[in-house]
């Protein structure tokens, strides 16, 4: 029983020793092991850096789409690169309302529809007070149910609104605060051009992004679909939400052959409209993402090798100069695996320590990346793998470079250490 | 033999070791046979090139003979692998070095007990035992000192108490008062003396007539071959007689 806890026993001992004895060669020589160790520092703080800007990056894009179902559709003109309609201007390729007329009819996997009209940025008014550069969009009933932006006051609008092409609006509650609207501002009147609109509901903000352009703020107002018309002809996207996520890529099919019709692509030509999931979306995110990271990793690595290459010297140096204590260690009876295990641990020692650093100038980096105003990375953090990958890649490159040094320690003949000068 | 009373420590038979020099084989020993009891003190004496080093080093297992057999508390010491000699090194040999070789970062306590933390067995008592040890080469007061706050003398204890503290059969000195003065070698080779008393097997590598004195045989090589192997008594009479038919003749 003595014996088979014996061996395992004897080890843990070696490497309590030879952890001890690593922290202690260190501490003697704190400048040598912090200048060594740059390497790694350097390679694990850009590593964990650039992978919280990204985290970060990617849930601020989650947060935008979120009020967006994964099955959600967006429609939009697109001039197709080749073909009779590559040269048609922006204006002569936008969507008509008739192109979508039918539409719920003839695609049995959509769930909901609507039209979307932008007539671009106006001014709004309320009395002497206004707001410029305010986004006007004709949203129809059924944009309630696609995105999940809930009316915070008052009401959501009613295929009634768009039929009768009232003039009612939809506000969001900055912009009722920059006209100092009372909190309940349901009634009262607001003038675009020269038309006025009721305000009938509060909508819920949501999150902007907008990289480097927050200078002016942005505001939005939303009217009846066939509203907007009033103010000047409207270009068109539309939104659709398939009845399932399973359904979303029957959906997509569906939309793209039925718009072919309306819209009179020709057949073998290519389409004039791009029919785009959100969840496709996040994919290319994805992928964008993936690549930054494996350049920011390729970029690291390199660092890391590097610094792999100053703790193999390092490690080298250490063992010239202590060659007669591992002569004199081997003469009172450490074995060459003790010598290994010793300067292995140095090594492992120094490249964690090396990767503690790190990790702490990561985590300053991404504190001021979160903090650097206009740039809305706030929800930038290091994610918990990114530390452990940190730690996996220090660690290998201290056993990969210290296996060297560590080698020529072990094996040392005592006789020629204990005579070496 | 009836020169050794005791149990036999060390057996060598015919001990050669060869190096290769370019193409030129020298024979550091060439041929050695020895005997030691349990409780010998011997000096081996010899001028440098005479392969008493070696002879040291084969001993203390430092270094594979090239050919013979090497017995050791009655093992076979020749065929061991390196993992079975460190061990042997480590509870069967003590060294002491001409220059002490302690490290000198740490403390004369931490250096005492450095071979036990190789040992199988010592390594939860280690700071009893090389307080002990320390205490019996007279460094009781002096545990927390290290290397660079002790004398010469006192770095020599703490080396010899490095040597004992994992009890071995032999104590292997090479040179052991070359780095002192006469006052504190003569302290040390006391502390021998007392160590021998207390039974404690000894060889003593040295070129000094005064320090092989204290020793109770001497064994005088040349050439990687034992020349002359007596007692104390019988050495002293046969250099007398070597001074009246040759003048002082030193060595």
């Amino acid at each position: 029983m003595k014996a088979l806890f014996a061996a395992p026993l004897v080890f843990l001992r070696l490497l309590y020793q030879s952890v001890y004895l690593a922290v202690g060669q260190i501490w003697a020589n704190k400048m040598r092991s912090l200048l060594t160790t740059i390497g790694i520092v350097i390679g694990v703080a850009s590593v964990t850096a650039v992978i919280a800007a990204l985290t970060g990056l990617k849930a601020k894009i989650l947060s935008q789409v979120e009020t967006f179902g994964t099955n959600t559709i967006i429609i939009q003109p697109h001039q197709p690169d080749q073909g009779p309609m590559r040269h048609v201007s922006v204006w002569q390729n936008r969507f008509l309302p008739k192109h979508f007329d039918g539409m719920r009819e003839h695609c049995p996997s959509i769930a909901h529809l609507s039209r979307l009209s932008f007539v671009g940025q106006r001014t709004v008014k309320h009395g002497e007070r206004f707001a410029e550069n305010v986004q006007v969009t004709g949203i129809e009933a059924t944009y309630h149910n696609i995105e999940h932006r809930p009316v915070l006051i008052g009401r959501t609008f009613s295929p009634i609104d768009d039929m009768q092409v009232r003039q009612v609006c939809i506000i969001e509650p900055k912009l009722r605060d920059k006209l100092r609207l009372s909190h309940d501002c349901i009634g009262e009147t607001l003038r675009v051009g020269h038309h006025a609109f009721r305000i009938v509901g509060v909508i819920e903000e949501r999150a902007e992004l907008n990289f480097g352009d927050s200078s002016q703020e942005r505001y939005e107002i939303f009217l009846p679909f066939k509203t907007v018309y009033k103010l000047g002809d409207a270009y068109l996207i539309a939104l659709a939400a398939s009845s399932s996520p399973e359904t979303l890529e029957e959906a997509l099919a569906e939309i793209r052959f039925f718009l072919r019709g309306t819209r009179n692509v020709r057949p073998g030509q290519p389409d004039t409209f791009r029919v785009d999931s959100v969840q496709s979306f996040l994919d290319t995110f994805n992928k964008i993402a993936l690549i930054v990271t494996l350049v920011a990793g390729g970029i690291v690595g390199i660092s890391l090798l590097v610094g792999g290459v100053g703790i193999m010297n390092i490690m080298l140096v250490s063992v010239s100069e202590r060659t007669r204590e591992i002569g004199l260690r081997k003469a009172v009876g450490a074995r060459k695996s003790a010598i290994l295990t010793q300067f292995m641990i140095e090594s492992l020692v120094l490249c964690f320590l090396g990767g503690l650093v790190g990790l702490v100038f990561g985590q300053l980096l991404t504190t001021g990346i979160a903090n650097i105003p206009k740039v809305e990375l706030d929800m930038a953090h290091i994610p918990w793998w990114a530390v452990l990958l940190s730690f996996g890649f220090a660690g290998s490159v201290g056993i990969f470079f210290g296996m060297f040094p560590a080698i020529k320690a072990a094996r040392l003949d005592p006789i020629e250490a204990l005579r070496h000068e | 033999m009836s020169k050794h009373p005791h149990k036999v420590v060390i057996r060598l038979e015919n001990i050669t070791r060869i190096y290769k020099v370019g193409v030129e084989l020298i024979h550091a020993l060439d041929g050695v046979t020895l005997e030691l009891g349990e409780n010998e003190y011997v000096a081996v004496m010899g001028p440098s090139g005479s392969g008493k080093s070696t002879l040291m080093n084969v001993l203390g297992c430092l270094d594979r003979a090239s050919s013979g057999q090497y017995e050791l508390d009655g093992a076979e010491a020749t065929a061991m692998s390196d993992a079975a000699l460190a061990q042997i090194r480590n509870d069967r040999i003590g060294f002491v070095f001409q220059s002490f070789e302690l490290l000198g970062r740490s403390t004369a306590l931490k250096n005492v007990e450095m071979p036990l933390i190789y040992s199988q067995n010592g390594w939860w008592s280690r700071h009893k035992r090389a307080r002990q040890m320390l205490e019996r080469v007279g460094l009781g007061d002096r545990v927390g000192h290290r290397p660079n706050q002790l004398s010469g003398g006192e770095k020599q204890r703490v080396a010899i108490a490095r040597a004992l503290v994992c009890n071995p059969s032999i104590l292997l000195a090479d040179e052991p008062t070359g780095n002192l003065d006469s006052k504190t070698s003569e302290e040390i080779l006391a502390l021998f003396d007392q160590l021998h008393a207390e039974g404690q097997t000894i060889i003593l590598v040295t070129h000094e007539e005064h320090v092989a004195r204290h020793a109770k045989r001497v064994i005088r090589m040349k050439d990687g071959r034992i020349f002359t192997d007596l007692s104390l008594e019988e050495d002293r009479t046969r250099r007398d007689t070597m001074n009246e038919h040759f003048g002082e003749v030193s060595k």
